[in-house]
């Protein structure tokens, strides 16, 4: 049995009187396309600030590689391959694709107190930035500048930018937040290629897009772990079923 | 399109024949042959007056460095130009008379004074960053009113010129305005190759995104750190020249309104543009000069001419100028 990739062990973190992580424990193993999945206030975009190293918490572990990073900074997670995307774009927006792209591939190549030479003509920054551009299909708009770019551009170029720092572990926050079917059924094609090349942890609200991508999945209610396994496992999971399909259903949309 | 606020991030100098890099170029002609009409018509106040826009200016290029393309709004850079003269000063009464002395260390005593400035404030952002910058300039301010010996309240005036050994006069007053117009162009063109660098894009990538930075494994705060030394060090180098200017020091060299003055040149010239500083030193010391002739009340011109600037103006006088191409 491979050890695994990601071990989250028992992470809580409170807020005033609301627990938004309750003692969340879950193993990933390496290669592994993991979803977590859960109802609004579930706990989702906690997870992701524990993992990414935004928000302390005030039990429990994270380790990657089999090494403690709880208390790691969030630049030092990245350079040790853990690599995120933002729900809402988070990207330098007078920026052109391939200059964001190209500064994500500058922080995994040495440090950056170089002052001299026009970074802009170094090949070794900008060949593998096309290349991520290109594994999000946005080759071609390299040269177009953040803020001119359609929101379903935005979200792939975000992924471009986790790619760009070649990570082991991709941390995916809802990315097809915001975007119609068209755009959606885009970024689940990117998804599917990327999965099996590494690691992938996936929060998502959109229920089409996890079950079609993910291995496993975990359902996350009130910040606690209330079922993880397989696709089909999970569909047939009653708990599930009542805390959140369910709910789904019924209402129509969350 | 709207106006946007940040500074495109565009390659310059550029070298593409437009309406701004000929405004450029004019006016670095003229600055250039300032001195041939001052010697024609033996009018040397022009001169004069030039040489203190070419020295704020670089001060206002240094400012530009980390608020324009950094984003670090330093309400308390005229500290340097402080630093930087007293050092001149000091050293000059103390009978150390030698340039190659002073120079270096008006430069290193700001850069130091930079480094613990931004150690203690650059964790910070926004107002409080505001706040804290103003407050040690405000603290070295009453610093300098404290050192009776060196003139406290009244300043210090400083008899002997920096002196560089026969290589440099700079008593002449000619030969002082060239020095002050080749440091400027070297102080712009350093920060041309900063800007272009990998720590220049990790600077401007920062005043963009920082959250961003982080997450992709940048660890900011030591790379905005270098840039406020950098930037204090380079007006470290504008005070020691500022203090051989006026051949006097005083505290009044950093009060807090002379770093809003700095602040007012960079917006006024265009935030984040590499020629915008000396443009914005340019106009404003020559519109103060101006209305100060025409008027008792310069500020109340001055104020509302900079409200519309800020307000319709996001680029400032530079921006205004290559305006065309966007439409």
């Amino acid at each position: 049995m491979t050890s695994p990739l990601l071990q989250i062990d028992r992470l809580t973190r409170r807020f005033g009187g609301v627990i938004a992580a309750d003692a969340i424990t879950l193993d990933i193993p390496p290669g592994e396309f993991h979803a977590v999945i859960g109802p609004n206030g579930a706990g989702k975009t906690t997870l992701v600030g524990l993992l990414a190293g935004e928000v302390a918490p005030q039990e429990g572990a994270i380790r990657f590689e089999r090494s403690d990073i709880t208390r790691l900074p969030v630049y030092r997670r990245s350079r040790l391959g853990l690599a995120r995307s933002f729900q809402i774009s988070s990207l330098f927006s007078d920026f052109t694709a391939l200059e964001n792209v190209a500064l994500a591939t500058q922080a995994h190549r040495g440090h950056s107190f170089r002052f001299w030479r026009d970074a802009r003509r170094e090949a070794a920054l900008h060949k593998p930035a096309q290349a991520a551009l290109a594994r999000v299909g946005l080759a071609a708009r390299a040269h177009v500048r953040v803020d001119r770019m359609s929101h379903g551009e935005r979200r792939q170029l975000e992924i471009a930018m986790a790619l760009a720092t070649t990570p082991r572990m991709l941390l995916l926050d809802e990315p097809m937040a915001g975007m119609g079917p068209e755009e959606s059924a885009q970024m689940v094609a990117t998804l599917r290629q990327l999965k099996g090349t590494m690691t992938i942890l996936l929060i998502e609200h959109d229920m089409d897009a996890v079950f079609a991508l993910a291995d496993r999945i975990t359902v996350l209610v009130y910040g606690r772990v209330i079922a993880s396994g397989r696709p089909a496992a999970i569909k047939a999971d009653a708990a599930v079923r009542q805390a959140y399909l369910g709910e789904k259903e019924s209402s129509g949309h969350d | 399109m709207t106006a946007s606020f940040d500074p495109p991030l565009e390659h310059a100098p550029v070298s593409r024949l437009n309406g701004r890099t000929a405004f450029i170029v004019v006016m670095l002609a003229t600055l250039a042959l300032l001195p041939v009409y001052t010697t024609l018509t033996g009018d040397s106040f022009v001169m004069t007056l030039f040489t203190r826009v070419l020295i704020l200016a670089l001060g206002a290029v240094s400012l530009n460095l980390i608020m324009g393309y950094g984003g670090m709004v330093s309400f308390g850079h005229a500290a340097y130009l402080g630093i930087g003269g007293y050092a001149v000063g000091i050293l000059a009464k103390e009978g150390i008379g030698s340039g190659f002395v002073q120079w270096p260390v008006a430069i290193a005593v700001s850069a130091l004074y930079a480094l613990v400035v931004g150690v203690l404030s650059l964790r910070t952002r926004g107002v409080y960053f505001i706040m804290i910058t103003l407050a040690f300039a405000q603290m070295i301010y009453y610093v300098a009113i404290g050192l009776e010996r060196y003139g406290g309240d009244d300043g210090l005036t400083i008899y002997q010129r920096s002196g560089f050994g026969g290589l440099i006069d700079l008593n002449n007053k000619t030969v002082f305005y060239y020095l002050c117009f080749a440091l400027l162009m070297a102080g712009i063109y350093l920060v041309s190759r900063l800007i272009n660098s990998r720590f220049g894009l990790v600077i401007r990538g920062t005043r963009s995104n920082e959250r961003r930075m982080r997450a992709i494994g940048f660890p900011t705060f030591r790379y905005k750190l270098v840039c406020f030394v950098i930037a204090g060090a380079l007006c470290g180098l504008a005070g020691a020249l500022l203090a051989n200017h006026t051949s006097f020091i005083s505290p009044a060299l950093m009060h807090w309104t002379r770093s809003g003055d700095l602040i007012v040149m960079v917006v006024l010239g265009g935030l984040g543009s590499l020629f915008g500083p000396l443009i914005g030193a340019v106009a404003f010391l020559l519109l103060e000069e101006v209305l100060s002739r025409v008027t008792e009340y310069p500020d109340l011109i001055l104020g509302p001419v900079l409200l519309l600037v800020a307000i319709y103006l996001h680029g400032g006088i530079e921006g205004l100028l290559q305006w065309r191409r966007h439409d």
